[in-house]
């Protein structure tokens, strides 16, 4: 066992790639269960983003273009979900599942002739003087533009729910679609429109697996990132700031523990391979546990079908 | 009024697939005026307002609003030209702060600091004191509707329609709302006030159009007419009275000793210290406004909520331990106020329904398999005796009407002849007949012998049927009090009085001196 052979600096750096795929899938399902609305397609939203995103970036040789095409694959594919639970009012947890399960066929379909090839490399990016910061700079500022992204992503969400007036309008929608409705508000609208951020997102998170993180397109691809996120939404009790915690959690421990297993620690390869769910779970478990607080911050019209009745 | 009416209705029609639920309604609202629009639940007035706010859209008829033709696509413009509405259900959002649900209901909100200042401004200045930073889930029944009134106070109405706004209310609260809405009549806004309590709109309006299944049957001066006259006119028969068979009161039947119970919803109110007996043969009213306490005292009743063994007592025995099923089958059975969801499952036929509840005293399960027949003849007898209409038994639950679902859910726990029955609003939302059979079927089961509390927000229901009345307030029941002599202010104070006006109250006297 040589623990000297971990470099911090590595470390954290791969932390923040690690984690960047759940953190964009679970800001994008925080804003659509804030609005009321229970996808459990994230997964299979997250690899239609991964196929579409490989398959363009390949075809084209550009990697942003790829991305681009990711969170469009995303949020098409949720507004099937959308038009599904929202016009057909069919049942959100069934047609989420569905979801999931017909995006890892479809995405399986359009990868089978992208199987073993490598992507265009997303460029990182220099930033001029903090990036020649030591030990920092390689750590924070010596990464693609996606990180940031992400990052700038959970800010503005955090900023749009606080402060706008749309942010106040679709927290009513997940209060309370009734009395949004009663309001004159379009709850409908307000709904599709979080859908399709969230599976645009999530796109984006697939995206960033196969372009980035990997890179190569292999089926099935996201191994249950997608179910993390969503988990990471809910104990993090739909707050932006949380949902960053535990993402970053999540990636910290699995880069964490696959540098423990390369150094050869003395623990079995089963618990350290269970730990980042294991550890994850536990963290915001506790940060939630005060249950009044977190029955405040769920949308009270959670996953609950709205028709407007006179 | 002399001058041209603010909003002139002329032969408005809505019909929904079955139903037609306004049928060539025509009235005038003049500016200035206090207009009630009365009619029994069912009678098209909600769906009449939601054509004025927008919400709805008429199939034929025309509306003028100030001289202009007026159709509103949507409550934003409704709200744009000088309408505003109180609504009785749905227009709060607990989880969200005073602020935040004011701007919700409003066209253009100032920047939240603004509107903070704005709304305790205007809240002062018609006396009713609001702190913009609180939740609205933590805040009383009187204090929300507050949050909408002031909400539609800070957009400057001309019109402001008001649906049932003070069935939640202490008659001190209803007090002070009469004089805000005094306030507002005299600086020239005109109101139109829905509602089926008739003394107050005798007491408050200067004019009134009596709907009767979707149609206008007549209009009157409500300050020339008795109550009694106005309920003849909506209901279109004369009323009978629940009569009371005087009987004898047998022993303690059950008794609740310093019950505390947590409530399971955030923003619920917990039991605190409750005391309380109540004898075989004795209706107890429990009256007090929403939310102090009603679902969790009926829940701890039921059994839904556990609390200590001791602190309920069926008999003398101790039951607080025990759930539903096993009260039901001692005797002690329950009328939740929820129709669908709680007290009925929606889409269960009314056989299953019956059978939910019914089937351990009606001996409807043998080794475990259900007796379908002894289900089906206990379900039509409750639909026979309680001219429950429904095509049949086997109806879903969901088709019924509020009014029908609600005679088959208490029907359903009558007929089963419990010795101690909880009800919980056991008229809310039925029509005025079938609300006095169901109070006299409460009545004819006391004076068979059962113990019987009716919680309530009617005061006029429970003192026409309660021997004695207690009220809950934020989870406490004051001292029960024989309900003959019991006076409408010492009913008020028992409820907890104004809720957190007092303030105000202080405020103005201060100024008089």
């Amino acid at each position: 066992m040589d623990l000297s052979s971990i470099n911090p600096i590595l470390l954290i750096a791969s932390l923040m790639v690690a984690s960047t795929p759940i953190l964009l899938a679970a800001i994008g399902e925080m804003v659509a269960e804030k609005s009321g609305v229970l996808n459990l397609g994230v997964e299979g939203m997250m690899i239609v983003g991964a196929i579409c995103g490989f398959a363009t970036a390949v075809e084209t040789g550009s990697p942003f273009i790829g991305f681009i095409a990711a969170a469009a694959g995303g949020a098409i594919l949720s507004l099937i979900f959308g038009f599904l639970t929202q016009y057909l009012l069919s049942n959100q947890v069934a047609t989420g599942l569905a979801l999931t399960l017909f995006g890892l066929g479809l995405s399986s379909l359009m990868g089978q002739s992208y199987v073993g090839i490598k992507p265009p490399a997303t460029e990182k990016l220099d930033i001029p003087l903090l990036s020649d910061i030591p030990a920092i700079g390689p750590m924070l500022f010596n990464h693609d533009i996606w990180v940031y992204v992400s990052l700038a992503l959970v800010a503005a969400v955090w900023a749009f729910l606080k402060y706008t007036r749309g942010g106040l309008i679709l927290r009513a929608v997940g209060e309370s679609h009734d009395a949004a409705h009663a309001l004159g508000y379009n709850v409908i609208f307000v709904r599709l429109a979080a859908i399709a951020f969230g599976g645009a997102c999530a796109g984006l998170g697939g995206a960033y697996l196969s372009l980035v993180r990997v890179p190569q397109w292999t089926e099935g691809m996201t191994a249950g990132a997608g179910w993390i996120a969503l988990a990471i939404v809910v104990f993090a009790s739909w707050r932006a700031g949380r949902v960053l915690l535990g993402a970053y959690l999540f990636g910290g421990i699995t880069v964490l523990q696959l540098n423990l297993q390369a150094a050869g620690v003395a623990i079995p390869v089963e618990l350290l391979s269970m730990s980042p769910y294991l550890i994850t779970i536990l963290v915001l478990v506790i940060i939630s546990s005060d249950r009044n607080r977190a029955a405040l911050n769920a949308p009270a019209s959670l996953g609950r079908a709205f028709h407007a009745s006179h | 009024m002399t001058n041209e009416p603010l909003l002139n209705i002329q032969g408005l029609r809505k019909a929904y697939p079955g139903v037609v639920a306004n049928d060539d309604v025509s009235f005038a609202v003049g500016k200035g005026e206090v207009h009630a629009l009365l009619g029994e639940n069912g009678a098209g007035k909600s769906t009449l307002v939601k054509m004025v706010y927008g919400l709805v859209k008429p199939d034929i008829g025309t509306m003028t609003f100030d001289g202009a033709a007026y159709t509103p696509g949507s409550p934003h413009e409704a709200r744009s030209t000088g309408v505003a509405m109180v609504f009785q259900h749905f227009s709060l959002f607990e989880a969200l702060d005073v602020a935040e649900n004011v701007a919700l209901g409003m066209e253009n909100p100032p920047p939240m600091g603004q509107l903070a200042a704005r709304i305790r401004e205007v809240s002062e200045e018609y006396g009713l004191p609001l702190d913009p930073n609180r939740l609205v889930g933590d805040l009383s029944a009187g204090e929300r509707q507050r949050v909408e009134i002031i909400r539609c106070l800070l957009q400057d109405p001309k019109l402001l329609i008001m649906d049932e706004p003070t069935s939640v209310l202490t008659p001190q609260e209803v007090e002070i709302l009469f004089q805000t809405l005094r306030q507002l009549q005299s600086e020239g806004t005109s109101i139109l006030y829905i509602s089926h309590k008739l003394e107050e709109i005798r007491a408050l309006c200067d004019g009134a159009t009596i709907l009767r299944l979707g149609k206008v049957v007549g209009s009157c001066d409500p300050r020339e007419k008795s109550a009694r006259e106005l309920a003849e006119l909506m209901v279109g028969t004369e009323l009978k009275t629940p009569t009371v068979a005087s009987h004898d009161l047998g022993q303690v039947a059950l008794s609740l000793t310093n019950l505390s119970v947590a409530s399971s919803n955030p923003f619920g109110t917990s039991l605190k210290d409750v005391s309380l007996d109540v004898q075989a043969g004795e209706v107890l009213g429990i009256g007090g406004v929403a939310g102090n306490g009603q679902d969790e005292l009926l829940g701890a009743l039921s059994g839904e909520l556990l609390s200590t063994p001791e602190s309920v007592k069926f008999n003398g025995n101790p039951i607080g331990h025990l759930g539903p099923n096993e009260r039901r089958t001692l005797g002690v059975l329950a009328a939740p106020e929820e129709r669908l969801g709680h007290a009925a499952a929606p889409d269960m036929s009314l056989i299953e329904n019956a059978a939910l509840t019914a089937n351990i005293r009606k001996n409807m399960v043998k080794n475990g398999f259900l007796d379908w027949g002894k289900a089906k003849a206990f379900a039509e007898t409750v639909i026979k005796e309680f001219d429950v209409r429904t095509p049949g038994s086997g109806n879903a639950a969901r088709a019924l009407s509020g009014g029908n679902l609600q005679k088959f859910v208490i029907g359903r726990e009558i007929l089963q002849s419990p010795d101690v029955l909880v009800v919980n609003q056991p008229t809310w939302g039925v029509d005025a007949s079938a609300a006095a059979s169901i109070r006299q079927a409460l009545l004819d089961l006391a004076s068979e012998g059962a113990a019987i509390i009716v919680i309530s927000q009617d005061l006029d229901e429970l003192m026409e049927i309660s021997g004695r009345f207690a009220a809950l307030n934020e989870g406490r029941l004051s001292e029960p009090r024989c309900t003959i002599g019991l006076t409408i202010d010492e009913i008020g104070l028992m409820m907890g009085g104004a809720h957190g006006m007092e303030v105000a109250h202080t405020h103005q006297s201060e100024g008089a001196v």
